[in-house]
């Protein structure tokens, strides 16, 4: 088990606009690592350049505490998992599986013998004969996953591996490759667009936007408490509610849409510059307005789309300057599009973020009691 | 009285050859164009080519008196066509082997990623552009026994200059270097193309495994480049069988029919000598040799390329 340590790491293609900024992060040893951003987010140059495969413009990567910036890709003891899987279209399965070996120079029975480990343990026995073109795409990325383990690499590295796959594969190969990396104790970097890949998958996982680090943390962490605004969108199907608020300074309260005031911490709310806010909810706390209480945070809307997922309702609707909005409850709600309906927020599950930096001023305050009730649920 | 079902057998068997036969008008239709140019370019030459073979001809090339296979029979005894073969086989060893491993090399020179690759790409397809007229006269100049600057550079470093186009032992091999050189640019363009088609991760990935070099050419390329070093190696093997321009300005076949390939002799056998019926003979042959040598390529070249 290798760490990986990134420090201060920048990338330029063009020697003047930077695709990775000023990145510095400590993957721990035996860590389940996940990059995730949008697209173009140089989450994969970061990938390529912990592989090797890409300069470092400036900056430094330690691999198991030795500075590994000028070690050519086989000398960084990793194994990489590529999107298009890049199998070697001649050569059958067993070949391409034993040739991280063959470069080696291990002895022919010895390759042969781990060849038939690892796929008995990927349950390619059948298949070794084939070529890849007679394999399926699952098929094909589990051989994938065969030639990355067979080298006994401390480091494993994933480009988007599940994003040839279709839903149902992908869900199942997300706790396959999980699995391994645990039975392995693996460190695996995972690069992935897909947030809940990200979620279900990572120990740790890091969010990228325009080459910089927005956040890293555990997932339910990052989850509950996005430190921006690009977070909280970008985490979360669908994303985290967001609508502009007014701060009042002299009475600390944020006032939405001209209906719903809300107290704000006075230290908070003074050392604001603008008097901007954006406040964020989770779609699961918006609830149906059923009693008055102390703190009357409802509001009446005409929802756009409605959908039943099952286990859960799911409803879309405008407010708010047309901030488009969701709710979800669980459960199937007979509910019409059209219909109108007076929602209310969770008073203790608002985020509020700086209306002009847009970074976090306050979290929520019931994470704690929210973790119980998904436990029972 | 017939059966309601064998009527209506009947009239669906119409039905059927009815759109059978719109089937076939419409596919004939569809090839009309090539068949057309085919045929006036093509199969009615080919055609003729073999009436003649049986034929003694006059001076205006028309078939006089029906002699079977006896022109046939003087070309596969006459010692001139046998030096012919000789030097077409001689020649194809000489250009198709050489010319491969050359593009190649130049090919995974410029398919490297470094600055000016645009640059070399376009020199080294360039002799495409050049007709092989234009290029046979360069090369003259360069083979000229005094002024030419292949033996001004020999001399300069102290050897003999050789008579290029004039010895018989080297008119061949002069003969061979141009038609490598002029072969280059097209077999380069095409290798090219193959090699950019091959996808970067599988060298990305080799990489990360170790391998060196030579090992991913080995491996990785040249197996993944089978298939266009196939097409290649087809076209130029019957481009080499039918080289004319470059013999008839560089040395019209001499000295003493060292450089007398087959099409060449073709030429002269009908244009100088007048002699429509052997010519024509040895039309088919060399029409028959390319094919068998195709065929055979194909039946045993072909095992060893991958598709994907």
């Amino acid at each position: 088990m290798y760490s990986v340590e990134l420090k201060q790491v920048d990338k330029s293609y063009d020697k003047e606009h930077l695709v990775v900024k000023n990145v510095s992060v400590t993957i721990e040893p035996g860590e389940f690592f996940v990059l995730v951003g949008p697209s173009g987010c140089g989450k994969s140059t970061l990938l390529r350049m912990i592989a090797g495969l890409e300069d470092i413009t400036s900056g430094s990567i330690l691999i198991d505490g030795k500075i590994a910036d000028h070690l050519p890709p086989s000398k960084r003891e990793l194994s990489m998992v590529f999107q298009n899987y890049a199998l070697y279209p001649h050569m059958t399965v067993e070949d391409n599986i034993t040739f991280g070996l063959d470069v080696k120079k291990i002895l022919k029975k010895e390759k042969k013998q781990k060849c038939y480990e690892i796929a008995e343990m990927l349950g390619l026995t059948d298949y070794l004969k084939r070529k890849p073109r007679h394999l399926s795409g699952g098929q094909r990325q589990r051989v994938a996953l065969a030639r990355a383990i067979i080298t006994n690499s401390p480091i494993c590295l994933m480009d988007e591996p599940l994003s040839n796959l279709d839903a149902k594969l992908r869900a199942h190969m997300r706790s396959e490759i999980r699995e391994l990396q645990r039975k392995l104790g693996l460190t695996l970097i995972y690069v992935t667009h897909d947030q809940v890949e990200a979620m279900t998958m990572g120990d740790r996982i890091m969010v990228l936007n325009e080459g910089m680090i927005q956040q890293v943390g555990k997932p339910i962490d990052v989850y509950n408490t996005p430190v921006n605004s690009f977070v909280a969108k970008f985490i979360g199907s669908p994303p985290m509610n967001l609508t502009t608020g007014l701060v009042d300074k002299s009475s600390a309260e944020i006032t939405i849409s001209e209906q719903i005031s809300l107290p704000i911490n006075r230290l908070v709310a003074n050392n604001l510059n603008s008097d901007q806010v954006l406040v964020g909810i989770r779609p699961e706390n918006i609830k149906l307005y059923e009693e008055p209480s102390s703190l009357d945070l409802s509001f009446e809307v005409t929802l756009d789309h409605v959908e039943i997922l099952g286990t859960e309702t799911l409803l879309k609707f405008k407010w708010n300057d047309n901030s488009v909005w969701y709710a979800k409850w669980y459960g199937q709600w007979d509910i019409r599009v059209g219909q109108t309906l007076r929602l209310t927020l969770d008073s203790d599950s608002l985020c509020i973020y700086d209306g002009h930096t847009e970074k976090l001023l306050q979290g929520p305050r019931n994470i704690q009691h929210q973790h119980v009730q998904e436990g029972i649920v | 009285m017939k059966s309601a079902t064998e009527i209506q057998g009947k009239s669906s068997t119409r039905i059927v050859t009815k759109w059978k036969f719109m089937y076939w008008r419409s596919a004939i239709l569809y090839l009309l164009p090539s068949i057309i140019l085919f045929s006036v370019f093509l199969f009615y030459p080919l055609g003729k080519t073999l009436y003649l073979s049986f034929f003694l001809t006059d001076q205006q090339g028309i078939a006089n008196v029906f002699v079977g296979f006896e022109n046939y029979q003087y070309i596969l005894q006459a010692e001139s066509f046998h030096k012919s073969i000789k030097a077409t086989i001689l020649f194809v060893l000489y250009t198709v082997p050489t010319g491969i491993v050359i593009s190649l090399f130049l090919a995974l020179l410029a398919n490297e990623k470094v600055k000016g690759a645009g640059f070399f790409r376009t020199i080294y397809s360039s002799t495409m552009g050049v007709s092989v007229a234009a290029s046979a006269v360069v090369w003259l100049f360069i083979f000229h026994p005094s002024m030419g600057i292949l033996n001004q550079l020999i001399t300069s470093i102290g050897g003999t200059s050789i008579d290029w186009l004039l010895h018989p032992d080297w008119a061949l091999v002069s003969v061979a270097v141009t038609t490598i050189w002029m072969n280059i640019g097209f077999s380069f363009l095409i290798l090219l193309g193959g090699l950019q088609n091959i996808d970067e991760h599988l060298y990305e990935s080799a990489k990360i495994s170790g391998a060196s070099y030579f090992y991913q050419l080995r491996r990785i390329t040249i197996p993944m480049l089978s298939p266009t070093l196939f097409f290649v190696t087809t076209v130029t093997l019957i481009n080499a069988f039918q080289t004319f321009g470059q013999v008839d300005i560089l040395t019209q076949g001499g000295p003493s029919e060292s450089t007398n390939l087959i099409v060449y002799s073709i030429y002269r056998e009908a244009f100088v000598n007048y002699q429509f019926g052997t010519a024509s003979a040895q039309s088919i042959f060399l029409f028959l040799c390319i094919l068998i040598v195709t065929i055979l390529q194909f039946k045993f070249g072909e095992r060893k390329v991958h598709y994907q």
